[in-house]
């Protein structure tokens, strides 16, 4: 299958030529060209070790590539971009210490916002996720699905422009799992922001984006792409379409291939 | 109370030996394992009482049959008659040896957290100091004391060895805590361009908190060991006041009843200062941290 890597006139920022190689030696990504584009929802599907987190972390300003570079053509410096990423992890990542509430903030507060603004923008977006009566329990008091609500709370507390996910829902079982996927696709459309959503299931890269990017092994580098053309919203009716299948197919058949050419495992 | 036991952890395993599903509440079966808890709850308090009372049984008998004269063995029931005579000046002294006990645990505390912080921050007066806090912690206290009471006033003395017992857990558990931070954490405190001091007062130094408790469980008992060593020492050059100080001229008096009751008054602050902090943990850490939560909740 031929890269299909088309170049989008006006991208978010794109990742020219990156590579990063580890202290160790190990060579996590290798010439890596991406261009994310304003308000899509792409997903980076490829199997484990393929760099797939790395690239996000490059991304989030959290790793330096050791060749090439990220680019924010609209950025004035790349600081600024990266303060307006919010960061999503496998894990909730949650201050145990902390009530929800608190949690949600952290943001804010290590920016230095007033308490009254904080406190304003920490309800709206608990609103949002759900969670609204839970703002003084403790992470400990809550399941594994709210938990991860809240990390998402908290990554959207800033108002970012660029929302950042890595593998968030894969601890998740499948009922919690799709009710976190509707919940991200309305907060996607509310809020107009540009999601990168790294995972390594077909299915829910497919249901989820408009576009999947397929990685491929050691080094870790973009495969193909899957353009998932169908209109949002959707919901449990697409999830069972056969519009939904043949995408799926499409997007398996792809990975199945950018594994027999980097020969990871899924 | 029963939350922060310090052999809650066994007794959860070995009371609630039903594992699986938890019973409705009112069936048969969970008011039968409610009453298991009961007795098991019971026994725990009730067995160490009644071996408590046996020997202090025996050792009565023993010194009313023998016919011990005070001098060599005093009955239980005197020790407790001499408390309550002398009482006067033994919880004067008591009062001393706490108030000693509570300044070096307070030194040990601020010194210990204060020492991991700076080490936290700097690798080069980590790499300076740290070997020499080891060598105060190895060095037996018992052998410095006579030392630092005639280079310092005596009431500094007996405080800098209370300090040097106890300072050292303090600062080798809060070192463990600032250096255990969640990872994905202290990634997301850099993604949001956090400053090294958000980071030590938001991160570090809460993610450490039961490191330092636990550090200052284990220092409070220290502390209380360093002021009666180093007590006994100054005690031994003429001077002092404290319970330590008067078991050792009760000592040289021949006074043993007198001996017996003020090691009971430091048993009995010792036991004091371990509950004490125990509650302080249980309380600062019962909302969030695995430690501290009851078995069911």
């Amino acid at each position: 299958m031929p890269p299909a890597n088309t170049s989008h006139p006006d991208p978010l920022l794109a990742l020219r030529g990156v590579g990063k190689t580890f202290p160790n030696g190990v060579r996590a990504l290798a010439g890596l060209d991406l261009e994310v584009r304003p308000g899509e929802f792409l997903a980076l599907l490829g199997p484990s070790g393929c760099g797939k987190s790395t690239a996000l972390r490059i991304i989030a300003g959290l790793s330096e590539p050791t060749e090439g570079a990220v680019e924010w053509p609209h950025a004035a410096t790349q600081a600024q971009s990266e303060s307006r990423i919010g960061f999503v992890f496998q894990e909730p990542t949650l201050m145990p210490w902390a009530n929800v509430f608190n949690n949600v903030v952290l943001p804010l507060k290590l920016r230095g916002a007033s308490a009254e603004t904080a406190a304003a923008r920490a309800k709206a977006v608990l609103d949002r996720v759900g969670l609204q009566t839970f703002s003084r329990a403790y992470p400990r008091e809550l399941s594994g699905g709210m938990r991860m609500r809240v990390s998402i709370a908290r990554a959207l507390v800033t108002e970012p422009q660029l929302l950042l996910l890595d593998e968030p829902f894969a601890a998740l079982d499948e009922i919690t799992r799709f009710k976190l996927n509707d919940d991200l696709l309305r907060m996607w459309q509310a809020l107009r922001t540009t999601i990168v959503f790294v995972t390594h299931s077909v299915f829910e890269s497919v249901y989820l984006s408009s576009r999947v990017v397929v990685m491929a092994a050691r080094p870790g580098r973009v495969f193909t792409e899957v353009a998932v053309d169908a209109p949002y919203p959707r919901d449990q009716d697409f999830r069972t379409s056969p519009e939904y299948a043949a995408f799926c197919r499409r997007a398996s058949e792809a990975l199945a291939h950018a594994m027999a050419a980097g020969g990871g495992e899924p | 109370m029963k939350d922060f036991w310090p052999f809650s952890a066994h007794s959860r395993e070995s009371g609630n030996p039903v594992s699986g599903k938890a019973p409705e509440p009112g069936s048969p079966l969970a008011r039968g394992r409610a009453e298991t808890r009961n007795r098991d709850r019971v026994l725990r308090v009730a067995l160490p009482i009644a071996v408590l009372a046996l020997g202090l049984a025996v050792w009565e008998l023993v010194v009313r049959i023998e016919n011990i004269p005070p001098y060599v063995l005093p009955a239980p029931g005197l020790v407790l008659r001499t408390l309550f005579a002398d009482w006067a000046l033994l919880s004067q002294s008591l009062l001393v040896t706490l108030i000693t006990t509570f300044e070096g645990f307070l030194l040990a505390a601020i010194g210990g957290v204060g020492l991991a912080v700076l080490f936290n921050q700097s690798r080069l007066v980590e790499y300076s100091l740290y070997p020499y806090a080891v060598i105060l912690q190895v060095t037996p206290v018992v052998a410095v004391a006579p030392l630092l009471l005639i280079y310092l006033p005596q009431h500094a003395a007996v405080l800098a060895c209370a300090w040097i017992v106890a300072f050292f857990p303090v600062l080798a558990n809060t070192t463990l805590g600032l250096n255990s931070v969640d990872r994905n954490l202290a990634d997301l405190f850099s993604l949001y361009g956090a400053s090294r001091g958000q980071v030590l007062w938001r991160l570090k130094l809460p993610s450490a908190l039961p490191y330092i408790l636990g550090g200052l469980r284990i220092a409070g008992g220290l502390s209380l060991i360093g002021a009666v060593v180093a007590e006994i020492a100054a005690g031994s050059a003429g001077a002092g006041s404290g319970l330590a100080y008067r078991i050792a001229e009760s000592g040289y008096r021949l006074n043993i009843p007198r001996m017996f009751a003020a090691l009971l008054l430091l048993s009995l602050a010792g036991i004091a200062i371990f509950y004490l902090l125990s509650l302080i943990n249980y309380l600062a850490l019962r909302r969030w941290h695995e430690s501290a939560l009851a078995a069911e909740s």
